[in-house]
């Protein structure tokens, strides 16, 4: 167990107090036993003053990944900045596996780093690269060497330069307000998308990353909206009697599934966000919602309780009759695939109440991820290492995140008000 | 009091509307019953919807009218975890409220569907509308018109309490007749 939060973030969240209400911190719960040891050794700094630590940055990101277990400050008795510095001997003794080095120097207004990852027990060179950034894309570049390190060493496509949406409320009955931000993946540089006094619920990012699909209550109904991030720009594309509910985008990012209750009882449907055609999907006397598409576009699977309580079914969208997908428990919904098609992750009701679990399609198999209380609205990232959930902590809705195998655990707790309904983003670059 | 303050204030112009040779109708300025009103292509920081702050007094002062032209007061009714089942002891306020509804053929009312937090909140907004459902089939069974009641879920997004206990749970799984 151990904290991330160190005292210059505490000061920067203090030197940003019109964001500090919704930006996130971290911390982490559980630690992966069995993470890789790396050290990332502070960035020599040749003439360019920075805001933010890169280091700690990179290291942080590791961390959070649960695949590394980055090496105590403390511990480093030297800090070599580039490959030709490193006595490989005196990083071994530490247990270090690897390492990341690298240096900082002025680029005209912005910055250059420098930066390499070594094989310690190999004593050789992974990689080596510069990136340049402005001022203001310092975290940026910081994510993106976490990346490219994260990739290095384990072969699959780091997640860190991807981005967050979520839902904060305040308040209580009649007297509530409501906003949906977008921050980066580790909780900073949030961003308000939009503000209500009526519920916002379900934001769902289209594939290209571009564009956020969500539920508002702001008509006084429920409407679906989609809304381009950047500009703010949006377009009401539904607002049915009764419900209009859960959107989630095709993989082509031309439709959107979603829980209509026009007809009656909530139905599966898509629509068509070009030509508004719709398309009934469901038809049965019980409740259908929370739709999502399968990776490869062909499927849709949703929660459903025609057996009495909430089950996943998965339904092809070239017709037939639907499959049931889960019989573990009695509470099952919310589910969503993993990038690769192979799982899903889903909220589970068992013994130790509501948690983030996966089940593997071939199996059948479910595992208990989360150990968190009321975990709900699970978000897979795109690399599939990692599943954002929303849990609480004390009275309060915080964001939580656990890795794919349960081995590592992080939350990520906002400094008021509730936060909920985490979506993270496809990959961005 | 669980109605929002645009209910309130449609209450307190209902109210008014019905007591005879009342020519005041100062409580309907916000007007916010208009529908969904909300337009499209407004940006980021929309908040959409205005909301007045009308008190509910007109409510009390109906000396004279007929019992029938009021809107019962009690308009929130409690259920138990997991049901839609109208609990005995709320028929009476379901059958208040249709009498008024059948008098009142103008008069419409949202039904409010409110589940307590545990589970997913899809999956509640739906539980939440199918208990605001069964209010709507007890009162269409009572002879009310389909056109004057609407159903509005909003799940377990607008908690009448805070806290995980019982006791939160038990005042959050509710219907709300919004006039």
């Amino acid at each position: 167990m151990r904290a991330l939060m160190t005292t210059w973030l505490t000061a920067l969240l203090l030197l940003c107090a019109p964001l500090a209400q919704a930006e996130l911190t971290i911390d982490i719960t559980r630690g992966n036993e069995q993470a890789t040891p790396i050290a990332v050794v502070p960035f020599a700094n040749e003439g360019a003053s920075l805001p933010e630590d890169l280091a700690q940055i990179v290291a942080d990101d590791l961390e959070r990944s649960g695949y590394f277990d980055p090496l105590e400050r403390e511990a480093m008795f030297e800090q070599p900045s580039s490959s030709d510095e490193v006595r490989y001997g005196d990083w071994k003794a530490l247990d270090t596996r690897y390492m990341v080095v690298g240096r900082v120097s002025r680029e005209g207004e912005g910055v250059r780093v420098r930066y390499e990852l070594m094989d310690v027990s190999g004593e050789s060179r992974m990689l080596g690269e510069t990136v340049t950034a402005n001022p203001d894309q310092l975290r940026a570049a910081a994510h993106r060497i976490s990346d490219q390190v994260f990739e290095a060493i384990t072969g699959i496509r780091g997640a860190f330069s991807t981005r967050i949406a979520y839902v904060t409320s305040e308040g209580v009955g009649d007297d509530m307000s409501f906003k949906l931000f977008v921050a980066d993946a580790d909780g900073h540089n949030s961003q308000q998308a939009l503000s209500s006094d009526e519920p916002i619920m379900s934001p769902a990012w289209s594939p290209d990353g571009r564009k956020l699909a969500y539920v508002s209550f702001e008509g006084e109904r429920p409407a679906i909206y989609v809304q381009e991030v950047s500009s703010g720009r949006r377009v009401k594309l539904t607002s049915f009697e009764g419900l209009n509910s859960a959107p989630s985008w095709s993989p082509d990012g031309r439709k959107l599934a979603m829980a209509l209750s026009r007809d009656g009882q909530p139905e599966i449907y898509t629509i068509d966000i070009g030509s508004r055609d719709l398309q009934r999907i469901t038809n049965s006397p019980s409740i259908e919602t929370e739709p999502s598409w399968s990776p490869d576009g062909r499927s849709l699977i949703y929660t459903s309780d025609r057996s009495g309580g909430p089950q996943i079914y998965r339904q092809a969208l070239g017709g037939g009759d639907p499959e049931r997908l889960t019989y573990t428990g009695n509470y099952n919904a919310r589910a969503r695939f993993a990038p690769d098609g192979e799982a899903i992750f889903l909220i589970h009701k068992g013994n130790n109440g509501y948690q983030v679990a996966r089940q593997d399609l071939d199996s059948g198999r479910l595992v208990e991820l989360s150990d968190a209380r009321q975990a709900e609205s699970p978000s897979v990232a795109p690399n599939g290492t990692m599943v954002i959930f929303a849990t609480q902590q004390g009275s309060r809705g915080v964001l939580g995140a656990v890795s794919a195998d349960g081995r590592a655990s992080f939350r990520l707790p906002a400094a008021q008000g509730d936060v909920r309904e985490p979506a993270w983003s496809p990959f961005l670059n | 009091m669980q109605l929002k303050p645009y209910a309130r204030s449609l209450a307190v112009a209902f109210s008014l509307a019905f007591v005879a040779g009342c020519s005041s109708t100062g409580g309907t300025q916000d007007g916010s019953m208009s529908g969904s009103g909300s337009g499209s292509g407004s940006g980021a920081g929309t908040s959409g919807t205005g909301t007045g702050q009308v008190s509910g007094s007109g409510l009390s002062d109906g000396s004279g009218q007929m019992a029938d032209s009021r809107i019962p007061e009690v308009r929130t009714i409690y259920f138990a975890f997991d049901s839609d089942a109208i609990r005995p002891e709320f028929q009476s306020v379901l059958n208040a409220h249709a009498r008024f509804l059948r008098n009142n053929p103008d008069a419409n009312v949202v039904l409010q569907g409110h589940t307590d937090e545990r589970g997913t909140r899809e999956y509640n907004l739906a539980l939440g509308e199918r208990r605001a459902g069964a209010v709507e089939e007890f009162l269409s069974v009572e002879g009310v018109s389909p056109s004057q009641v609407e159903v509005v879920s909003y799940g377990e997004e607008r908690p009448a309490a805070r806290g995980s206990n019982e006791e939160a749970y038990a005042q959050n799984r509710r219907v709300v007749f919004a006039y």
